[in-house]
């Protein structure tokens, strides 16, 4: 198990990346799909993902909304702002540039 | 500010923990309903309280972080702006301030409850006569007895309260060299009880200290004059005075707070109506206001209907008594009249009734003045919005929000209110007492009780949310709804909202007309009447009035006169029944060939010498001689003559009058030149002059008149003061005044409206010509290509010009048709505050349009002149 340090960097990049192919999804949809994606791999304190959420929501990348459930509860719903969008390519960008670059240290060194 | 953001933040704090709770706890119901494990799903979760509190700071701190940049923004704005900014901040505080001063005098005035159990059960009687001049008049001065059959009649209903008008007294607590002027009021002993109020000190008046006429020399202080006086000492109580020829026991200090119920008069001491002994058995005195405290429950009409049917039954009985002297028209109209109940929970006041209006004009006119400066701030406001069009198109282009640009440009209109409320509060707690200190004569200023408590505080912050509406809220709407794609590409219209700046230039020409319109007519009124003349040389002269405990035989008030005579510094003495302008009045009417004139006409008892003193020019026959005598001689006036002998030379001509239920003979042996009685405004009535000659019965009151040989008349002052008591020790002085103070004080009130407005007209027209200022300049900013080309096209620059000013004119033009029109429907409402002003003379109307236009043309010069410079091959290329 990777320890949750490891993750928290990159997981304003994962939920950016999971709203991007699966719109409107509330904060336990988006920790399952994380969790199995990554097959189990990556995992972390569940609560830590709404920090996160709310974070990102503040630097205006996604939008929440307060929707009704059928059950009747309230669930509250993010989706990717056109500002998110960006966001996410940039830092999808960088991340490819920086684990290539440390593949390639991996690899030759 | 961050009184204000920290509330805001409280509840939005609340608010978002609510919702960080609800979803955190619905992650954990949708994992057991994913057939989780509840204890594992929450041990996965870690710890909720963490994730909140972290949540929470993300949150909270990422409002405040925006709030705060726009705030460090917007200052940079206002002071990369720092000269507009500043001009604008200034006025907004000046206005604001004079409205807040203009709201604390009218609230301490008029609307403040009196500090007295349930205030709103308190009600005074009033009745409507006919004055001198025959102008129907709101009458409530009562007599004794007739106070007391009221009482009686309405004993279950409602406590009847007499409450004396305050009187100005010198009063003295050791030696007679130091005598003190103060205020007093007579009052029913009962009054403190009915109030509810508690003594600070000692005891109060009770209905036992009001039982019998001159047997209750007791007197309660007030808290103010026990704390001014004597500094809160207690061994005040037992202390004695002398005030006129009593002497009192202060037997207590009343609580602090209540400062009787006069608004404009701080009463320093009450004593018993019963003190005021000669007066008690006298229906023809009318010398209190009659209160009413309703009991708890009872309407106010039904004790209205007894106490018309009291009066009624008391009046008739009175009339039976009166002799065939008095005109029935007078008789039956004394029968006619009702009396009325009026609420009084603020008290009553002749000050209330003086400027109750003047108030009410003044805080119209600041008011103008605010919306005049809101106006400049809002088109301020517009221009740089206007100015930063870019800047938010960009920021809407990249995601900002609609609101988001909205808090952007309020936060600096935010910030300009702030900064002006708080100048603004400044100049208000100065200028509201300022103010108040103009009114009355320099020697016995008005003295009203200005808290600055909750009503004061939510009126101002009332006013400065209103004003940063007012001026915000528009321009903030405005940028916000600024369109990207035309505004980056560079080609928005010029033109686009002209007609919001023409509606603003308008409605100052408007305003500013209105604020010129009435100070011109305050000014012309108070120039009138100051320039009115008395008839009379004020200068140099002394009024001592003088009071005795008894009738003292006018021998002795002339042994005094001729003492007075022989002081060193003194020119001449002579002695009336009380100086003129004084107020004081005795009217009476003319029997001419045994039938009485309706009309009345004044009199006044005076001593040979007198017409020499005042110097009042005799046109004819003699002044009085030592062996004159009353009834019998008289001088009168031109207005006499006018009335009853045709203009003609009245001298040697008899009239009659009533005196004692017989009519009395009286010959004309003096004809002199009109003078003013009573005060500036009235018409001059017929007046006779009668010998001060009581022989009979003497005098416990009359007023010696001494003109002084040095010009300031007040350095003899404490000499005379001395010197009366010297040559007659029955006599006392009671109150020394010059007559040029009389004289004033009739136009104290039209002084304070002349400056007070002509302070504010100034202000109106330099805010209103800086904004149209700025206004030009920034439109002619806007349309330089316009012009350019125009001017490349070869416009002559007189046209050009006009293009600039024809609009601004117009608008100018028919915001002053507008201040016209609402001027002139105003008229009525000033009518009381003017003297030989109507707002219907040309002079008044073509003075402030005048004005208003030359400020323009002031205003204009700059911007139009940049406008004709314009060089047409700079211009364009620029673009």
């Amino acid at each position: 198990m990777p320890k949750t340090d490891s993750l928290q960097g990159s997981l304003d990049l994962l939920v950016l990346k999971v709203l991007s192919r699966r719109p409107r999804l509330h904060g336990y949809a988006i920790m399952t799909a994380i969790a199995q994606k990554s097959e189990e791999v990556l995992r972390v304190e569940e609560g830590s993902l709404y920090p996160a959420l709310h974070r990102i929501e503040e630097a205006g990348w996604v939008r929440a909304e307060w929707v009704m459930k059928e059950n009747g509860r309230r669930a509250r719903i993010y989706d990717l702002t056109p500002a998110g969008r960006k966001q996410l390519a940039a830092e999808e960008s960088r991340w490819q540039a920086v684990t290539a670059a440390i593949n390639r240290v991996l690899r030759t060194a | 500010m961050s009184y204000w953001s920290r509330i805001a933040n409280v509840f939005r704090g609340r608010r978002i923990m609510r919702e960080i709770d609800e979803e955190m706890e619905s992650h954990i119901l949708e994992a057991m309903e994913q057939g989780r494990d509840p204890a594992e799903a929450r041990k996965a979760f870690g710890s909720m309280l963490r994730w909140r509190e972290d949540s929470l700071d993300i949150r909270v701190a990422a409002w405040l972080d925006s709030l705060r940049a726009d705030v460090r923004f917007g200052c940079r704005q206002l002071w990369k702006n720092r000269t507009a900014s500043s001009a604008a901040i200034l006025s907004l505080a000046l206005a604001m301030g004079a409205c807040v001063s203009a709201f604390r005098l009218i609230d301490a005035m008029l609307l403040r409850p009196l500090p007295v159990a349930d205030a709103a059960r308190l009600f005074i009687l009033t009745y409507p006569y006919q004055d001198v001049s025959g102008k129907t008049e709101t009458g409530d001065s009562f007599d004794y007895p007739q106070f007391r059959a009221l009482r009686a009649a309405v004993r279950n209903e409602a406590e009847l309260i007499a409450i004396s008008h305050p009187n100005r007294h010198g009063l003295t607590f050791s030696s007679d060299e130091e005598t003190e002027k103060f205020w007093e009021q007579s009052v029913s002993g009962w009054m403190f009880d009915s109030f509810g109020l508690k003594p600070a000190l000692g005891r109060l008046l009770t209905a036992g200290d009001d039982v019998k006429p001159g047997a209750h020399p007791v007197a309660v202080l007030s808290f103010d004059y026990w704390a001014r006086r004597f500094g809160r000492d207690p061994k005040v109580v037992g202390r004695r005075f002398r005030m006129d020829t009593d002497v009192y026991e202060i037997v207590g200090v009343c609580e602090e707070g209540f400062t009787g119920t006069d608004p404009g008069i701080v009463t320093d001491v009450f004593v018993p109506t019963m003190m005021n002994a000669k007066a008690i058995d006298r229906s023809d005195w009318q010398w209190f206001r009659t209160w009413a405290r309703l009991r708890a429950g009872v309407a106010p009409e039904p004790v209205r209907q007894k106490l018309r049917a009291a009066v009624s039954v008391y009046r008739q009985e009175r009339a039976k008594t009166w002799g065939s002297g008095i005109p029935r028209q007078w008789v039956e109209e004394y029968l006619k009249a009702v009396v009325s109940l009026e609420p009084a929970s603020a008290g009553v006041s002749h000050m209330q009734r003086d400027y109750r209006r003047s108030l009410v004009v003044l805080a119209v006119v600041v008011a103008l003045v605010l919306l005049i400066a809101c106006t400049n701030v809002a088109n301020l406001m517009t221009a740089q919005a206007a100015a930063r069009a870019r800047e938010l198109a960009l920021r809407v282009a990249i995601g900002a929000g609609r609101w988001r640009l909205v808090q952007l440009v309020m936060v600096e209109s935010v910030l300009i209110a702030v900064l002006a409320s708080v100048f603004g509060g400044v100049f208000a707690w100065w200028s509201a007492p300022f103010v108040v200190s103009r009114i009355n004569a320099p020697d016995n200023p008005a003295q009203l009780i200005l808290s600055a408590d909750w009503r004061v505080l939510g009126f101002a912050a009332g006013l400065a949310l209103a004003v940063t509406l007012l001026f915000g809220a528009m321009p903030a709407l405005r940028a916000s709804a600024v369109k990207p794609m035309t505004t980056l590409r560079g080609g928005e219209d010029p033109h686009s909202g002209r007609r919001l700046t023409n509606a603003l230039i308008a409605a100052q020409a408007a305003f500013c007309f209105l604020v010129c319109f009435v100070t011109g007519q305050f000014v012309a009124t108070f120039d009138r009447l100051a320039h009115q003349p008395t008839g009379f040389v004020a200068e140099r002269l002394l009024t001592l009035e003088t009071v005795t405990h008894n009738n003292e035989p006018s021998i002795y008030w002339d042994e005094v006169r001729q003492h007075l005579q022989a002081v060193n510094g003194v020119e001449s003495v002579a002695i009336c029944g009380w100086a003129l302008m004084t107020g004081n009045g005795w009217s009476d009417n003319i029997w001419l060939n045994g039938q009485p004139d309706n009309k009345e006409s004044y009199f006044l008892a005076v001593s040979p010498g007198w017409l020499e003193t005042m110097r009042i020019p005799l046109i004819d026959g003699r002044d009085f001689r030592e062996q004159d005598a009353y009834p019998g001689t008289a001088i009168v006036n031109e207005a006499f003559a006018r009335r009853y002998s045709d203009g003609q030379n009245p001298v040697g001509r008899t009239f009659e009058k009533m005196e004692n239920d017989k009519r009395a003979r009286f010959q004309v042996v003096g004809y002199v030149r009109d003078v003013r009685y009573r005060n500036m405004r009235e018409p001059i009535l017929p007046t006779v002059y009668v010998p001060l000659d009581a022989r009979a019965k003497g005098a416990d009151w009359a007023t010696f008149i001494v003109r002084t040989r040095s010009a300031d008349p007040l350095a003899l002052a404490s000499v005379l003061r001395r010197e009366v008591p010297r040559a007659r020790p029955e006599l006392r002085v009671a109150n020394i005044r010059t007559q040029t103070e009389l004289v004033e004080q009739h136009t104290v009130r039209e002084r304070l409206l002349a400056m007070l407005s002509l302070f504010f007209a100034a202000v109106a027209l330099v805010l209103a010509g800086v904004g149209l200022y700025g206004v030009l300049t920034y439109s002619v900013l806007r349309r330089r290509r316009e012009i350019g080309i125009r001017m490349a096209l070869g416009a002559p620059s007189v046209a050009v010009a006009r293009r600039i000013a024809a609009e601004v004119f117009s608008m100018l033009a028919l915001g002053a048709v507008i201040g016209l029109i609402a001027g002139l429907a105003s008229q009525h409402y000033l009518e009381n505050l003017l003297y030989q002003v109507k707002g219907t003379d040309p002079m008044m109307l073509g003075l402030p349009a005048l004005t208003i236009f030359v400020g323009a043309l002031l205003a204009a010069l700059r911007p139009v002149i940049h406008a004709v410079r314009i060089d047409p091959a700079v211009t364009l290329r620029e673009e």
